[in-house]
């Protein structure tokens, strides 16, 4: 056991040194400096507290994102449609602010709705997925992925017909909301510690439901071996709704988030590809909620630290994304190596 | 509408799927030898940079299109070695470089954005382009769209009408018996998963080479078509005659979107270009729907003369993947 453990954090760290090295190859290749982009990538997310602040912006989303993820992974599904649940979170927040724009009730009352709108309007989404699915024999990968661009599609009509604003519609989004209907933010920075303790309430909540629950341990089960959880006697389709429905609330959450503490209204890219990168943070972590929080920050940080790029070494801020890629993609590698190399040590 | 400017655009879609055409053939040859190549949305964006860089570098148009078949195998290189030799999930991998790819290539292509570059020209065939309507529809082509004709009929031959295709069905459907029958399951895997791979490369400077020349980054209009392709391909129910035909049925839809367009100025054009997702599910929903176990029941429950029609139609539309697709192969 603690061979394997040690064996495991040695093929960790290989997998984290290939990374970086393919990564400064390419960078080689076009004639850009390593050691300058990464500078810049960690001055750019943790230099000053205000572009910490910006991490942990984008941090939040990603975390519920996540967490959310780890309980569809968990009965095992692929729920790639964990993007469009996000643009379906912030279309409902969106929606249920406007309906409330001209009452008399206490903002932080309408906060309270339009988040739990948000919620219930990711869960929805996802339902469709988890219809398509249980119901329909469509694969969640092909499924979700049709609703995302659906939802895409959903966003630019409301932007651009119903929700436009008064005048001329554009690509900046619908009409910013009055600031009392804004979650509070710390003085001078972006960042609501609201929306902070949100998210790191949602994981600890997916960590207990999965670690500690008898449904968490159902959920598994499903997840481990679909036909002989049926035999079991458990309702395995029941539970792979639920697991979308969890999925698509927190996903949805994270919508609301955009809208309630972040832009202050749609915009047509709301979701920001948070959605996918969640799905990466899931795999990096091998599925265990107890690594979400320090990776999902550090992938925040290479989001926020690559914007930098552009202007300071005229580098596209991609970079970002093929840095956050190939680190998956060597952790699943050196981890098949990794189970190999032990299949082989047993046989001998 | 004459009927010539009918035939022009009937012929104008033709040219259009041809990348599409690629990817779907490719996918349905690694998906028969039982691997989902999933990268595909990247690996078409990644060769469809790579393609146009090189042509436009080496001012040759070949060497821009056997960059991008290059850089498809690769790619497809590593999900096999990913999943067939490491046993990772296919899934995964596919997923993780379909996104790895696609920001690669906005990456390295952003000195070629907007840059003009080389461009496919159209090359009629000497008389069998005056042949009266075949003519026009088939042979004012460029090359790159004969070559998706010719690999239609190539893949569809190679599959069903040769020893090797037979042996390719029997990997993907009962990899067990092909191996008692002398095949090296694995290594047909590698095989076909990179023939596959450099097919899926083919479509992209397809794009970026012929129907959509250039390289525009995040705004070449690309992203997007990996994602379809591969649902085409399950609407092929891994046939490559049947998944050619629902790309080019993808192409006129889009060609209907654009022509549909000026009429219908209510809706946004965005909104237009993403309807064919919506069909996608829907046929989806239709070539799957049979294999639902409710349907059977439902069936069963109706009436004999109804039951007959419904199965009859359920048949027709349902399409079963290779029975090994995505299941690694082990010999004990």
């Amino acid at each position: 056991m603690l061979k394997s453990r040690f064996s495991g954090l040695l093929f960790q760290i290989i997998a984290l040194a290939l990374s970086f090295g393919v990564v400064s190859l390419i960078l080689i290749s076009i004639d850009a400096s390593p050691t300058e982009a990464f500078r810049n990538m960690f001055k750019g997310s943790f230099g000053e507290m205000r572009k910490f602040a910006e991490v942990l912006v984008a941090f939040v989303p990603l975390l519920l994102v996540t967490a959310g993820l780890l309980v569809t992974f968990s009965a095992g599904l692929w729920n790639i449609g964990v993007e469009g649940q996000v643009v379906l979170g912030a279309i409902a927040t969106t929606w249920v602010y406007r309906y409330f724009l001209e009452s008399d009730l206490p903002p932080a009352l309408i906060i309270t709705l339009a988040i739990l709108g948000g919620m219930i309007g990711g869960a929805i989404w996802a339902a469709f997925t988890g219809i398509l699915k249980v119901f329909g024999g469509v694969n969640e990968i092909f499924g979700g992925l049709g609703l995302n661009f659906v939802a895409t599609a959903l966003t630019i009509y409301l932007i651009f017909g119903p929700w436009k604003r008064p005048g001329v519609a554009s690509m900046s989004g619908t009409v910013p909301f009055p600031d009392e209907f804004s979650l509070p933010l710390l003085a001078n920075l972006r960042i609501s510690p609201w929306a902070l303790g949100i998210a790191l309430i949602a994981i600890i909540i997916v960590f207990f439901l999965l670690q500690g629950t008898y449904f968490g341990l159902k959920l598994k089960a499903v997840g481990k071996n679909f036909r002989a959880a049926y035999l079991l006697g458990i309702p395995t389709w029941q539970y792979a709704m639920y697991s979308f429905l969890i999925c698509g609330a927190l996903a949805g959450l994270a919508g609301a988030m955009q809208v309630a503490a972040v832009y202050h209204r749609l915009i047509p890219s709301i979701s920001s590809g948070y959605g996918y990168l969640g799905l990466m943070v899931a795999m990096l972590i091998n599925y265990q909620a107890i690594w979400a929080i320090p990776v999902a920050l550090f992938f925040a940080a290479l989001n926020i630290g690559s914007i930098q790029l552009p202007i300071v070494m005229k580098l596209d801020s991609s970079l970002s994304g093929v840095l956050q890629g190939v680190l998956v993609l060597f952790a699943l590698l050196v981890e098949g190596a990794r189970q190999k190399f032990i299949k082989k040590g047993q046989n001998t | 509408m004459t009927q010539e400017t009918i035939l022009i655009g009937l012929a104008g879609i033709l040219a259009a799927s041809a990348p599409i055409v690629f990817a779907v053939l490719g996918e349905t040859l690694s998906e028969r030898a039982g691997v989902i190549n999933l990268s595909m949305n990247g690996t078409i964006l990644l060769s469809a940079m790579g393609g146009f860089a090189v042509a436009y570098t080496t001012n040759n148009i070949v060497l821009g299109f056997l960059a991008g078949m290059l850089i498809g195998a690769l790619v497809a290189l590593i999900v096999a070695f990913a999943s067939i030799t490491l046993n990772q999930s296919q899934v995964a991998v596919g997923f993780v470089l379909a996104l790895t790819c696609r920001d690669l290539s906005y990456f390295l292509g952003n000195p070629y954005m907007g840059v003009p570059g080389p461009r496919l020209q159209a090359m009629p065939i000497p008389f069998l382009s005056d042949i009266p309507i075949l003519g026009t529809l088939f042979f004012r082509q460029d090359a790159i769209t004969y070559i998706s004709f010719m690999a239609i009929i190539l893949t569809w031959v190679w599959v069903y009408r040769t020893r090797p295709g037979l042996m390719l069905q029997g990997i993907g459907e009962k990899p067990a018996a092909a191996y008692i029958r002398g095949a090296n399951v694995n290594l047909m895997r590698y095989v076909y998963t990179i023939i596959g791979g450099a097919l899926i490369g083919l479509a992209g400077p397809a794009f970026s080479l012929a129907s959509r020349a250039g390289w525009m980054g995040t705004i070449s209009g690309l992203d997007g078509f990996g994602w379809i392709a591969l649902s085409i391909t399950i609407f092929g129910g891994w046939n490559p005659a049947r998944a050619a035909f629902g790309a080019y049925l993808f192409g006129f839809l889009q060609w209907l979107g654009l022509v549909l367009q000026p009429v219908l100025t209510q809706v946004p054009s965005q909104v237009l270009q993403v309807a064919p997702f919506p069909l996608m599910i829907l046929t989806l929903l239709l070539v799957n729907i049979g294999n639902a176990e409710w349907v059977d029941r439902t069936l069963a429950a109706m009436p004999e003369s109804t039951r007959k029609f419904f199965a009859k139609l359920l048949r027709a539309m349902r399409a079963s993947p290779p029975a090994a697709l995505g299941v690694p192969f082990e010999r004990d």
